[in-house]
């Protein structure tokens, strides 16, 4: 006998000419007739199928050609960073139980996933310092975007105002997620009046410049003109920095990727939200409340679920249907292993390393560090170059330099710096970006 | 502490576990000199009440809550329109892999080729399967595709002056999120309704299409597991009208070689690649949602594409893109799971995915549908839908049905839904599935179809055998209970 042909398929021809009996058709073709002839069994231009192992050394190949940290030193933060991972979380996350599982529509059979998610919720409501969360939505900015119109609901106002210090990403996003719901986005500074139209004032702090922004100043402006304040924060500086809900921030939204999940070259993430109780059923998203069962023991369900698309169609809340589910368990697992001290240690270590490297580089002759405010863990420096040339020569020497942001601001390079970041490595970027400005000088001395 | 009592399960949280001083990791020590902290004001004021576990207690409790759930790893899962097939776990390494799991988003470009090549790939192989050349990986779910689909569509029609086309129509059968999407898309739903055998009803379609008309919005196979059998003439008529077709394609396991979106003249897709192309559900997400497009709205594709030149691979802006939908490039790690799946499964394996998906619902179908009210003439594609009206008449709905099927070990059925069947049950079994699981899954339900002459109760107060009995999920949603707080008595103590 011919054995099958895919490991994945278990059916054999034998097993197939019985069930196509029992279905009372000759050949498969029989189940099909409804396709449209002339399309039925097109071409494919696809690769014959890999074994496993032919697949494994594809795969790393693909995966040997891209640059990683074990050969290099990293310095990139802007919205996703490199934290130290235990294997714990790992090792849980692997579990089958958790990993193919679906949405738990059916509680009696989903309490992991579902006590799972309560547990994410209230260690969202911890350190963001606010009422209550949700289950978890796609990354930080789209839960930042969805925030809006979530204060564009509540205050049936329609004009989103933006601090201008929101890194311009989050505002490109925020742009596609209300483009078609009569919104008007108006980038306001500071020091400006937030529009007295405005649904809500959109803050994040740490901003695009790394700068830890005064919450509970901007919060008391919205307030004032009758607007919430939607906060999108970095959920690693909550380990050291007042929190929103001590600002009387309204909504908050974070890209919990930082909490222990791998950055995979940008997802899968998770978005964090979280507001004030009163504002709860207007919240977007998966919801998971505890309640009981008919033996009055304790369990756990998705609810508020009238908010929902499955149920309000077209006029739902979001049309969102996940929750990213197992990356909010990466992040349960990450804070349940730091637990409360931990999670204040990565907070300060990041601090200090990070204030350490931006001295460092603000004595170097050239460099200058450009905030106009405290910081948590990442900083511009504007470099004697363009930030481009100064990574591509970084690059030669194994370090990945910092963000470019030239085209915001004169030179600049965002410099993140976590607690992965060694005193040695840190030492080196020091030294090179030293080296690299000497060249230059020198060049320039010299002539070309 | 309460007297334990037989079979309980500690159900505790992680706070109730909490000792102070417990520790679940050791932190690396500072090896820089102290920095000047910020002003007090900026600091917060109360620590995180996060939970003080030992690492062992981490451990067991999550590997204790996973043992709560059903999975596909552990329970047959034939829940309609989700295609809880196998997850292979080679590719759970893959997508670990320091190499992949391990790069930063913003680096460079020329430092991440590999991950590139295999985006720009597998952009190739998904445009190839569905005949939509066009195509972004970026969107993070299959709602996000959708919306990013409709946006294109808006676009598109705003790029030719044509701004009057406000609406889309969607099949009563259609899932919530296609009307969600369409209303964050600024288009009014208008509702095509089906005909007495679950098609299209096309006569009403051609009533409803106008110059107003945006997309239609058409699952295929349908919600109710049906391949349609008018699709030509249905794209002909909206497009006739000027209007867009678009696939949901929540079910593209089913065409998989059998034919392509495209050939078909659909003009806009999204393709689950949690369903159909075997990333892991994870308890309900992450998910990857690519939209697809014929080459005329290639350029109004989210940002960033990957374009090839040459050997060179790099992150571009489509010409007249709708912008960035998310963060980054998308679900990395899930699309490198469906390229690996892509590659173990090959040219020649696509089709036999979607036959053996197709085999093994038409072969309960045609078991059940006398007993559970489905339809014993009307052959489906890869999943079936029953009615058990019978059964309702005897004082017995699909929910007790459904609930029954826990005790035997199966995960229910996705239940009422769609819509338009009464006491619907979707089964969906996936090619991945034996024939013995789906003998052992007709003779359970024949089990139940007997008890419920027997001894209705049985089914009434299903699950018996579960971590928990029915839920009040009125009382969860009345009285909303939502997060960890310490117990009162010790608040008052405090």
């Amino acid at each position: 006998m011919t054995p099958n042909a895919s490991p994945y398929i278990p059916n054999t021809d034998a097993d197939r000419e019985q069930m196509l009996a029992a279905i009372g058709v000759r050949s498969f073709d029989d189940l099909v007739q409804e396709v449209p002839a002339q399309h039925r069994f097109p071409e494919l231009n696809l690769r014959p199928a890999l074994s496993e192992f032919d697949l494994t050394a594809e795969i790393s190949a693909l995966a040997a050609r891209n640059a990683t940290p074990g050969d290099y030193a990293c310095f990139l933060g802007s919205g996703a960073y490199r934290h130290f991972i235990p294997s714990v979380v790992k090792s849980v996350v692997a579990r089958g139980e958790f990993l193919t599982s679906y949405t738990p529509y059916q509680p009696e059979v989903a309490q992991g996933t579902l006590q799972v998610g309560f547990e994410f919720q209230s260690m969202i409501c911890e350190i963001t310092g606010m009422e209550v969360a949700n289950a978890g939505m796609y990354d930080g900015p789209t839960a930042f975007a969805e925030g809006a119109l979530m204060a564009c609901r509540i205050t049936r106002r329609h004009t989103i105002a933006v601090l201008d210090t929101v890194d311009p990403r989050n505002i490109e996003i925020l742009d596609a997620y209300t483009r078609h719901q009569g919104c008007e986005i108006t980038v306001v500074g500071r020091d400006d009046d937030v529009p007295a139209d405005a649904a809500c004032l959109m803050v994040q702090s740490p901003n695009q410049f790394g700068v830890v922004e005064d919450m509970a100043a901007l919060a008391g402006r919205a307030h004032d003109a009758g607007a919430l304040a939607v906060a999108c924060v970095n959920p690693t500086s909550l380990g050291m920095f007042r929190t929103p809900g001590e600002c009387d921030v309204d909504i908050v939204a974070a890209e919990g990727q930082a909490l222990g999940v791998p950055l995979s070259f940008g997802g899968p993430y998770v978005g964090l939200f979280a507001c004030k109780d009163v504002y709860k059923r207007q919240m977007p998203g998966r919801i998971i409340g505890r309640t009981t069962d008919t033996k009055g023991r304790v369990a756990y369900t998705l609810t508020l679920q009238t908010r929902e698309q499955h149920i309000r169609r077209e006029r739902a809340t979001s049309n969102i249907c996940t929750s990213t589910a197992l990356i909010s368990l990466l992040m349960t697992t990450y804070l349940a292993t730091l637990g409360r001290s931990g999670f204040q240690k990565v907070a300060e270590l990041c601090y200090h390393k990070a204030h350490y490297a931006a001295a460092e580089i603000d004595r170097l002759p050239g460099y200058t560090v450009r905030n106009d405010g405290p910081f948590f863990h990442e900083f511009l420096v504007e470099c004697p170059r363009p930030p481009a040339e100064i990574n591509r020569a970084l690059l030669d020497r194994k370090i990945i330099g910092g963000r470019d942001l030239g085209d915001r601001t004169a030179n600049g390079m965002l410099i993140c710096v976590t607690e992965t970041n060694t005193r040695a490595e840190i030492d080196q970027l020091v030294t090179a970006l030293a080296e690299i400005a000497e060249t230059a000088a020198l060049a320039k001395t010299r002539g070309p | 502490m309460n007297v334990p009592v037989p079979g309980e399960i500690d159900r505790r949280l992680l706070n109730e576990r909490s000792v102070p001083g417990r520790i679940g990791l050791q932190m690396p020590g500072l090896d820089v000199p102290e920095q000047p902290l910020p002003d007090a004001g900026l600091l917060r004021s109360q620590e995180a009440r996060l939970p003080e576990v030992s690492q062992p207690e981490v451990v067991r409790y999550f590997t204790a809550l996973s043992r709560m759930n059903f999975s596909v790893d552990t329970n047959f899962y034939p829940l309609g329109s989700c295609t809880m097939k196998y997850n292979p776990r080679v590719n759970e390494e893959l997508a670990f892999l320091p190499g992949m799991a391990g790069i930063h988003p913003h680096q460079p470009d020329e430092t991440v080729q590999g991950a590139l090549q295999l985006i720009w790939e597998l952009q190739s192989d998904l445009g190839e399967i569905t005949g939509l050349p066009g195509v972004c990986l970026g969107p993070l779910a299959g709602a996000q595709g959708e919306y990013s689909g409709l946006m294109i569509a808006r676009a598109y029609f705003a790029d030719r002056g044509d701004t009057g086309r406000t609406v889309a129509l969607i099949p009563d059968s259609a899932h919530g999120t296609n009307p969600a999407s369409a209303a964050m898309a600024g288009l009014e739903v208008v509702t095509v309704p089906s005909d007495a055998q679950g098609n299209v009803d096309v006569e009403a379609l051609r009533g409803l299409v106008d110059q107003r008309t945006c997309v239609f919005m058409l699952t295929l196979p349908s919600t109710l597991g049906l391949f349609e059998p008018n699709i030509l003439e249905i794209t002909g008529i909206v497009h006739q009208a000027g209007g867009l077709i678009y696939a949901d394609g929540a079910n593209l396991n089913a065409l998989l070689g059998i034919v392509k979106l495209g050939d078909l003249g659909f003009d806009i897709a999204h393709s689950n690649l949690h369903k159909t192309f075997s990333t892991p559900h994870g308890g309900g997400g992450p998910g990857a949602g690519p939209v697809l497009v014929s080459d005329e709205l290639a350029p109004f594709l989210p940002t960033p594409l990957v374009t090839r030149d040459g050997d060179t691979y790099r992150l571009t802006a489509p010409e007249r893109s709708i912008g960035r939908v998310n963060g980054f490039h998308g679900s990395f790690g899930v699309l490198v799971r469906a390229y690996a799946y892509i590659r173990a499964v090959g040219v020649e394996g696509m089709r036999q995915v979607a036959e053996n998906a197709i085999i093994n619902a038409n072969y309960i179908r045609v078991a059940l549908s006398d007993e559970f009210g489905g339809d014993a003439d009307r052959i489906c594609m890869h999943e079936c839908v029953f009615s058990p009206q019978a059964q309702k008449a005897k004082g017995v709905s699909a929910l007790d049905i459904s609930k029954r099927l826990i005790d035997y070990g199966i995960h229910p059925p996705t239940m009422y839904f769609p819509l338009i069947v009464p006491e619907a049950l979707m089964v969906e079994p996936t090619e991945t599935e034996t024939k013995d699981t789906l003998d052992r899954f007709i003779a359970v339900m024949r089990q139940i179809n007997r008890e419920i002459d027997e001894d209705p109760d049985l089914l009434h107060d299903a699950p018996h055998d579960a971590p928990n009995t029915r839920l009040d999920e009125a009382g969860a949603a009345r009285n909303p209970y939502l997060r960890w707080q310490p117990d009162e008595d010790s608040q008052a103590a405090d």
